[in-house]
């Protein structure tokens, strides 16, 4: 039997009530293939692809660009070649008739962000998926100065057959803002205990920037814990780092200070927009959070260097490396720094690769857990 | 002592203090249904004050009030009737529609205006009271405020002001006890408001509120004094509201059964009416009319403001001399 | 960790967590805590719309009860700032400011400047304002504007929970007296308010919505109708900046004047009078600063020259709606 499939408007993160529709990356008529972007969609704090979920063919182009539609609304449809348009028709004004957008004071149904105590350290995490017992969860580690939204494309996308965590580290996020880490072997200690506190008895691991080498840090301190490693743009794997964007994202306090430094992270600077630089400054201004950045940064990356090599942890585990050649923060060179990893450097890309490429990185990291 | 009223002045005196009693206790019952918007000061419980203050008043004296101003208004000759409507905020109110409770006033009657500023009205009667005087006129003007506002510098400002130019003045401290949720306990630093009047050089009286014949007397004289020039004096009237500082208010900074003793043992219409048919003065049939007569004509004054019109869009921009 | 509450919560989170961290800080005025001297509960009110409550029982000696006597109070506070403490006066509505404003813009306001530099007066005057409450003519002002004109003051006016928190702590810390205004209509507005303590910084206008049509710089509770306003006329194709300057002294002007730059059309919503308002300073500001970039005249919306009226129907007419301040960003839009 034919299939027909709806594109929707995506929710990118607990706030998303609305998107604008940017512009269609597909035409009518174009083969369609699960994970390939089709359209770009705007929501107030970032810009990003929806991607298909399903093989077919363009039918549809509901939407059109500049629409501003609830989250839900009918963006496209795909079909096979051989649903006759009628039905298709019909199903877009079924559709259309029975759409009930999200009202703004409804509860969430979604998943919702909870908090688990590791020591003293309060720390907020997202789960998203569902266990199963085939299935080794992941959990999805964030860099220096980030949170649990780093991975806003990558979280959904790659819990489609496993239970997926996100947490934020302490002194980030909606985390305690604990002053005095300052190692990676210190936060890996918080990652191991959350692990336990949650019923995590081994996980794949996935980090981005810091985060990378915060998992490094688990392998290293509980490696029974690290079924296998995922490292984007992974700190530990060199010496060389930015030490004018980590300076300056300490230092930052206003929005035309902050802005320079956040475009640092992204191929496309225009990414960086001012709800972001907002939820930023927002984080930054934090009772404990400038304590906690000077010290992590002054522990990890003093006088541009990281302090903290860590390659050889990931000795006997499957290692997937994910770079962006343009990466100006921690630079691609370091993408072969372990031996037998299976290595991407995604030309033209930034440090902030899962989010810029997040189609291309969920199917490299969907790829390798599935081996 | 027999009372110096006439039975014509008794009967006013109770008809008086049981229209502002069921103006209030009314208001009272529609506030809590939530049709009369705003905030609402009611003044149950002080009525003798007003009634037997305002008795020795003319037309063209003048008082002014507080944000507690229902029955300092009914006292002076408002129209209960035009107060309801400007109380559920129509156009036919005695301001039409665009003063509410706390900003009642009606100059035609002597009335300078509730008032939404705690302490106001006591220069501003300092300034009718000057006029008088400057005029000629043996007029004079009466202050009311409360035990909050006896801690206000406007206050001890015009006291001392009305001393200094021998106005024809009193000033009326109801301490009722509360200013908000503040016991005069706490607020007044001395022991009696009324003792404040040394300081200003004017005599100082205290009365017991719920007595309106105390009160009557009292003010007699004190009223008498002012319009033979004698200068201004401080009353002290002690009393106490039935109702919260505002309605709403639950009242938790009062002790529990507080109002109902007073209610029970000290009301001043109850006190009056035992008075007064216990002396042969009145009649019960003569109260009971009084209390027919007065709830038929509250009861029509809320009908009446119910189905009023709400004032005019060109309302807004009326009675100001330039818009822009 | 961020959760939903009220901005009457997050101002009391404010004034908690500051009364914790620093025992200079102290709370007066009239009711903030109630009760006192009389037979019944302590802390009776906590504010006489609840917001200080509670605060009496956790900071024992440091929530003060006053007598009605602003003048007293209010110098007080001033008083007490220039010898060491933090007092946050709580001035009830800002209407009564008339009774005590002696001590704020002779006083207060004066301080630093008049003794060369050497006093510092670290006070804290809290106020509601604004329209709404069928409060009528002397509990309905938004005199933000008045204070603005004062030099040496600064003029708060948050328009959401999450600013409510961060201004009222900066507020606090701050070494020069601070005018902190609260719409009563904005109490129960809820909004994500993380538990940690955080500061906004004073002139740092917050922009609630983006856009490269119409510019609209709102005030207070204004904001929030601008804010919808852009979001309707968003599914409409127009696409509105609305800026919050979050203080009016000091004031944004830059992220104003970027927007002005960018967008050619300006609407100024400000739900105080029209004349020597917020409204005709930016106007003003920006005729100065910006007239080449502007493609139509500056629209203000504003409260008409009229004091608050008390009935409903009136009071509705006098505060500026969302279907006006669409309207004049229609007009600025559509100026040929």
């Amino acid at each position: 039997m034919s299939a027909i499939f709806t594109v929707t408007m995506p929710k990118w993160g607990l706030s998303m009530q609305e998107g604008k529709v940017n512009l269609w990356l597909k035409e009518v008529g174009d083969s369609i293939a699960p994970g390939e972007e089709i359209i770009e969609v705007e929501s107030e704090k970032i810009s990003g692809a929806v991607e298909a979920a399903a093989t077919g063919v363009l039918r549809r182009q509901v939407a059109q660009a500049d629409d501003v539609l609830p989250v839900g609304a009918l963006l496209g449809i795909i079909a096979d070649a051989d649903v006759s348009d009628e039905l298709i028709d019909d199903l877009v004004t079924r559709f259309q008739a029975e759409f009930v957008p999200p009202s703004a004071d409804e509860e969430d149904s979604g998943p919702q962000t909870q908090t688990v105590k590791v020591g003293d350290v309060q720390l907020r995490y997202l789960k998203m998926g569902e266990d199963s017992a085939g299935a080794v969860p992941l959990l999805l580690v964030h860099g220096f100065g980030g949170d649990l939204n780093n991975w806003l494309f990558n979280h959904e996308p790659l819990s489609a057959s496993r239970a997926v965590y996100a947490l934020d580290l302490p002194g980030h996020g909606s985390s305690t803002k604990v002053t005095g880490i300052a190692s990676l072997e210190a936060l890996g200690k918080v990652v191991v205990g959350f692990m336990d506190a949650v019923g995590i008895e081994c996980a794949h691991l996935a980090g981005h920037s810091m985060g990378g080498g915060v998992c490094l840090a688990v392998a290293k301190l509980a490696p029974n814990k690290v079924k296998s490693l995922s490292l984007i743009a992974s700190a530990g794997l060199g010496t060389e780092i930015n030490g004018a964007y980590i300076d300056g994202f300490v230092a930052a306090a206003s929005r035309g200070a902050f802005k320079p430094v956040l475009e640092t992270l992204y191929s496309n600077a225009s990414l960086v927009n001012r709800s972001m630089i907002d939820d930023m400054l927002k984080y930054k201004r934090l009772e404990g959070v400038d304590s906690a950045l000077s010290t992590l940064a002054a522990g990890l990356f003093a006088g541009g260097r990281q302090a903290e090599q860590l390659a050889s942890a990931a000795s006997g585990k499957p290692v997937l490396v994910i770079w962006g050649e343009s990466d100006r923060v921690i630079p691609s060179s370091h993408a072969t720094a372990i031996p037998g990893a299976t290595v991407k450097v995604m030309p033209g890309q930034g440090h902030m690769v899962q989010l810029e490429a997040a189609g291309e990185v969920n199917k490299l990291i969907g790829e390798f857990l599935s081996k | 002592m027999s009372s110096p009223l006439t039975r014509e002045g008794l009967l006013q005196a109770y008809r008086t203090m049981r229209t502002i009693r069921d103006f209030e206790e009314r208001v009272h019952v529609d506030f809590a249904t939530g049709e009369i918007p705003g905030f609402v000061h009611l003044y149950a419980g002080e009525e003798a004050s007003a009634t037997g203050i305002c008795m020795h008043l003319n037309r063209d004296d003048y008082i002014a009030s507080t944000h507690r101003g229902h029955g300092h208004c009914i006292a002076k000759g408002v129209d209960p009737v035009g107060m309801m409507a400007e109380i559920w905020g129509k156009r036919t109110g005695t301001c039409k529609g665009k003063g509410g409770s706390m900003h009642i006033a009606d100059l035609e009657v002597g009335m300078l205006g509730a008032n939404g500023i705690v302490g106001g009205g006591g220069p501003l009667i300092c300034g009718t009271a000057l006029a008088s005087k400057i005029r000629g006129s043996n007029n004079v003007g009466v202050c009311f405020f409360g035990d909050g506002a006896s801690n206000q510098g406007t206050i001890f400002e015009a006291m001392n002001l009305a001393a200094v130019w021998k106005l024809p003045v009193l000033f009326v401290g109801e301490n009722n006890g509360y200013a908000e949720a503040t016991s005069s306990n706490f607020s007044v630093a001395c022991e009696n408001i009324a003792d404040r009047a040394s300081a200003f050089g004017m005599p100082g009286v205290i009365v017991d509120g719920f007595d309106f014949f105390a009160v009557h007397e009292a003010a007699g004289e004190a009223i008498k004094r002012a319009r033979e020039g004698g200068g201004p004096t401080l009353l002290e009237v002690k009393l106490s509201r039935y109702y919260g500082h505002f309605e709403g208010d639950q009242q938790t900074y009062r002790a529990p059964g507080e109002v109902q003793h007073l209610r029970d043992t000290k009301d001043c219409l109850m006190q009056f009416a035992k008075r007064v048919t216990s002396r042969g003065e009145l009649t019960m049939a003569d109260i009971e009319a009084i209390d027919r007569e007065v709830k038929a004509m509250i009861d029509a004054s809320v009908v009446k403001a119910k189905a009023d019109p709400v004032p005019l869009p060109e309302d807004l921009m009326a009675d100001i001399y330039v818009s822009y | 960790m961020a959760r939903k509450i009220t901005y009457q919560q997050a101002i009391n989170e404010a004034l908690d967590q500051e009364m914790t961290r620093d025992p200079s800080v102290i709370v007066m005025g009239e009711d903030v805590a109630g009760g006192a001297g009389a037979p019944g509960e302590e802390d009776s009110w906590g504010g006489v719309l609840g917001v200080t409550k509670g605060l009496f029982a956790k900071h024992p000696g440091r929530v003060l009860d006053t007598p009605i006597s602003e003048s007293g109070y209010v110098g007080a506070a001033v008083g007490a700032a220039c010898n060491g403490l933090r007092p946050v006066a709580e001035l009830m509505f800002i209407d009564f400011m008339g009774v005590c404003f002696d001590q704020i813009f002779n006083q207060a306001a004066k301080f630093r400047y008049m003794f060369g530099g050497k006093a510092k007066t670290p006070v804290v005057i809290r106020a509601m304002y604004g329209a709404g409450f069928r409060a009528a003519a002397q509990h309905s002002q938004c005199l933000y504007n008045i204070f603005t004109h004062i030099p040496g003051l600064k003029v708060v006016i948050p328009s959401n929970p999450y600013d409510a928190k961060g201004l009222l702590i900066q507020s606090i810390r701050d070494n020069d007296p601070v005018i902190f205004l609260e719409h009563k209509a904005l109490y129960t507005m809820e909004g994500d308010v993380p538990e940690e303590s955080y500061v906004v910084p004073f002139g740092e206008a917050a922009v609630v919505h983006e856009g490269d049509d119409v510019t609209i710089v709102a005030f207070g509770r204004m904001v929030n109708y601008a804010k919808d306003v852009a979001g309707t006329l968003r599914k409409k194709g127009v696409q509105c900046d609305v800026i919050d300057p979050r203080t009016t002294s000091p004031m944004d002007f830059d992220t104003i004047l970027e927007s002005v730059e960018r967008t050619g059309r300006l609407v100024v919503v400000d739900e105080s009078h029209p004349r020597c308002s917020m409204a005709s300073d930016v106007s003003g500001f920006i005729a100065q600063e910006a007239f080449g970039a502007l493609k139509a005249p500056i629209q203000m919306v504003t409260a008409p020259h009229s004091p608050v009226p008390f009935a409903a129907v009136l009071e509705d007419l006098y505060i500026p709606s969302p279907a006006r301040i669409e309207e004049a960003v229609m007009r600025v839009k559509e100026y040929k």
